[in-house]
């Protein structure tokens, strides 16, 4: 296992993905299934009286709807216009448009064949079911849009009233079924009357409430938005303008204090910000972060792939700071290189320079930190230290470290 | 090599000017800065103006960002540039056709070598570019929809991909694995075709799913 999972996962639909609801991905991406297979199933399930669109109806109503969660940077970015969107490919449409057509022509065949459900229950459930997805993917798309973007516009109440004329419409189907049709007309006019009768006296009221609704909390977004940002900017970057001033004689202390702001900075924005003893990277870019510090060298790490922290892993981080330790201290150079990749139940870390460089056969007894700190601490944990060294050229170490699920480890423990 | 032509895209005044003191100071005879855009409709006016040989592209800008730039003007040769470290976004401009990526804190000096490999064919991978390509044909980066077009990556170029993670130049990966840097600049042209999609054909394609139609 590589990545972090809570003790269980939970199904929801996801914006960024959907082509009617986005139930479909959102189950695909649960059961870890193509999507095409899901989309599949639910027509075939229709097919059997129409389960397919009731487990459908309800799954969009309990799946929560997953909107793509950002770093703050890239979610301004977006907002601005300063990224592009990614569109649904076409071909995903076009490819659920035709399942459903062929979906639909199967069921009609059952239908006048007579083994499928009854025929006259079709047409008004399909006008139903239409209708009650115009108006949930207008619904979600307000809850996401109240804090992306701003609302409403005309097309959004059109596509809510084309939606509930729909529903109406499959009522009157249903209700006036077997009376003919001056019935569904009176009934249809019966509607319509009393639709516009309540929406002329609740309308303006309605429409007033929403409005003061919307902009309320539109409000409150901002300025707690705006007190977040201010808040952060207080703690991190003006302090540092601040020490960056105090110790503008000093160009290594300047260099270091950019660094580390731009590195918290760029965290924030962009990044991930789990905490520092959750997971194999953000330990170690703790760690990179301390030695740049302490000893005012950049330290470039690059992470392909992470691990949950356990006993090895943490093992492996210290050994990893042994090495950006020694590295700093001893090779001389001015940046360090330091690449973690977690791939095939193991992790593997390289720290390399381009300094002064050692022989590695003759390190001396009292060099504690290169046997205590690093190769013996890796063998305790079942890892492996390569140090390859070439006097003049440079210094790379190599921790390899096998990792085992989390529960094996405890018990053996 | 004569004096290449260059156009800084970038919305912030602060860095262009930036970038044009340095480019001025070291890169005399070298580079040139000819023009200088803020967003893309004025990237795209001077490009097309200009010829440049280079183009510095910011990847977040108003308009749509560098990716829009390079589906506008697909002919001209690209490096981005950001401070932005959205693995996405970097794959993204990388996909949509410019040939490198580094970071804005870059020194003089190295920009100028890379402004001119990019110039001579070259791809320029930043440790930290490798590392996100590495993610995204491992999976792990969401890259977009018709990822199961992307090639897989050859035994080889995932080496070389991984030394020049680890942070190794050109000339050491091409020591390390016994091959001639011609090589070592092959593998990464191949790396970069494989992200760009195989074909003009399926370029194009992708480039049109991604249009605001």
């Amino acid at each position: 296992m590589t990545t972090t999972s809570p003790a269980y996962r939970r199904a929801s639909r996801p914006a960024d993905r959907r082509v009617v609801g986005g139930v479909a991905a959102g189950l695909a991406d649960h059961l870890g299934v193509p999507v095409l297979w899901v989309r599949v199933g639910f027509i075939v399930a229709t097919w059997l009286n129409g389960a397919g669109i009731l487990a459908y109806l309800l799954l969009w109503r309990f799946l929560p709807l997953a909107t793509p969660d950002d770093a703050p940077g890239v979610e301004s970015a977006t907002r601005a216009g300063m990224r592009g969107r990614n569109r649904l490919g076409r071909r995903e449409i076009a490819q659920t448009v035709a399942i459903g057509a062929v979906g639909l022509g199967v069921f009609t065949l059952l239908s006048v064949v007579g083994r499928g459900p009854s025929s006259h229950l079709l047409v008004p459930v399909l006008v139903g079911v239409v209708g009650i997805a115009l108006v949930w993917r207008q619904l979600d798309d307000a809850a996401w849009n109240s804090w992306l973007r701003q609302t409403s516009g005309p097309g959004h109440i059109g596509r809510i009233a084309a939606g509930l004329a729909l529903v109406s419409l499959a009522a009157v189907f249903v209700i006036s079924e077997g009376r003919g049709w001056s019935a569904t007309l009176d009934l249809v006019a019966a509607v319509a009357v009393a639709m516009i009768g309540i929406a002329l006296i609740l309308g303006p009221w309605v429409s007033g409430l929403w409005h003061d609704l919307g902009e309320e909390r539109r409000q409150r977004i901002r300025s707690q938005e705006r007190a977040d940002v201010a808040a952060h900017l207080h703690d991190s970057v003006l302090q540092t303008l601040a020490l960056l001033q105090k110790n503008a004689q000093d160009p290594a202390a300047v260099a270091t204090l950019a660094r580390r702001q731009e590195r918290e900075l760029r965290d924030w924005l962009y990044g991930d910000d789990s905490p520092a003893g959750s997971t194999l990277v953000a330990g170690l870019r703790a760690e990179a972060a301390d030695v740049e510090t302490a000893h005012r060298i950049p330290v470039e790490l690059v992470a392909v792939g992470d691990a949950p922290m356990s006993s090895d892993v943490a093992a492996l981080v210290r050994a990893a700071r042994e090495a950006m330790v020694n590295a700093a201290k001893h090779a001389q150079v001015s940046r360090i290189d330091v690449y973690v990749e977690v791939a095939d139940g193991g992790a593997e870390i390289f720290v390399r320079d381009r300094g002064v460089g050692f022989d590695a056969d003759q390190i001396p007894d009292d060099r504690q930190g290169i046997r205590g700190s690093m190769v013996e601490r890796m063998q305790r944990h079942g890892g492996d230290t390569r140090i390859r060294s070439t006097p003049g050229e440079g210094t790379e170490i190599v921790l390899t470290m096998p990792l085992r699920a989390a529960q094996e480890e405890s018990r053996e423990a | 090599m004569s004096e290449l032509s260059v156009v800084v895209v970038d919305d912030h005044a602060m860095f262009r000017s930036g970038v044009r003191a340095e480019l001025e100071r070291l890169g005399a005879g070298r580079v040139e800065i000819v023009a200088e855009a803020e967003d893309v409709p004025s990237a795209v006016r001077v490009i097309a103006e200009r010829r440049p040989d280079v183009v510095l592209l910011d990847v977040h800008m108003p308009g749509g960002g560098g990716p829009e730039v390079i589906r506008q003007l697909p002919g001209t040769t690209y490096l981005a540039l950001s401070v932005s470290d959205a693995a996405e976004d970097v794959i993204g401009v990388i996909r949509a056709g410019a040939r490198g990526y580094v970071t804005k804190n870059i020194s003089a000096p190295e920009l100028i070598d890379a402004i001119e490999r990019v110039a001579g064919g070259d791809a320029v991978f930043s440790p930290r570019l490798a590392g996100f390509v590495l993610d995204a044909f491992a999976g792990t980066i969401d890259v977009a929809q018709v990822d199961e077009d992307l090639d897989r990556l050859t035994e080889r170029e995932r080496e070389v991909m991984r030394l020049i993670a680890r942070g190794y130049a050109y000339k050491e990966v091409a020591k390390e694995l016994f091959i001639s840097i011609k090589t070592v600049e092959t593998h990464v042209s191949n790396v970069l075709r494989k992200l760009q999609l195989s074909s003009r054909h399926e370029l194009t394609r992708w480039a049109n799913d991604r249009r605001l139609i």
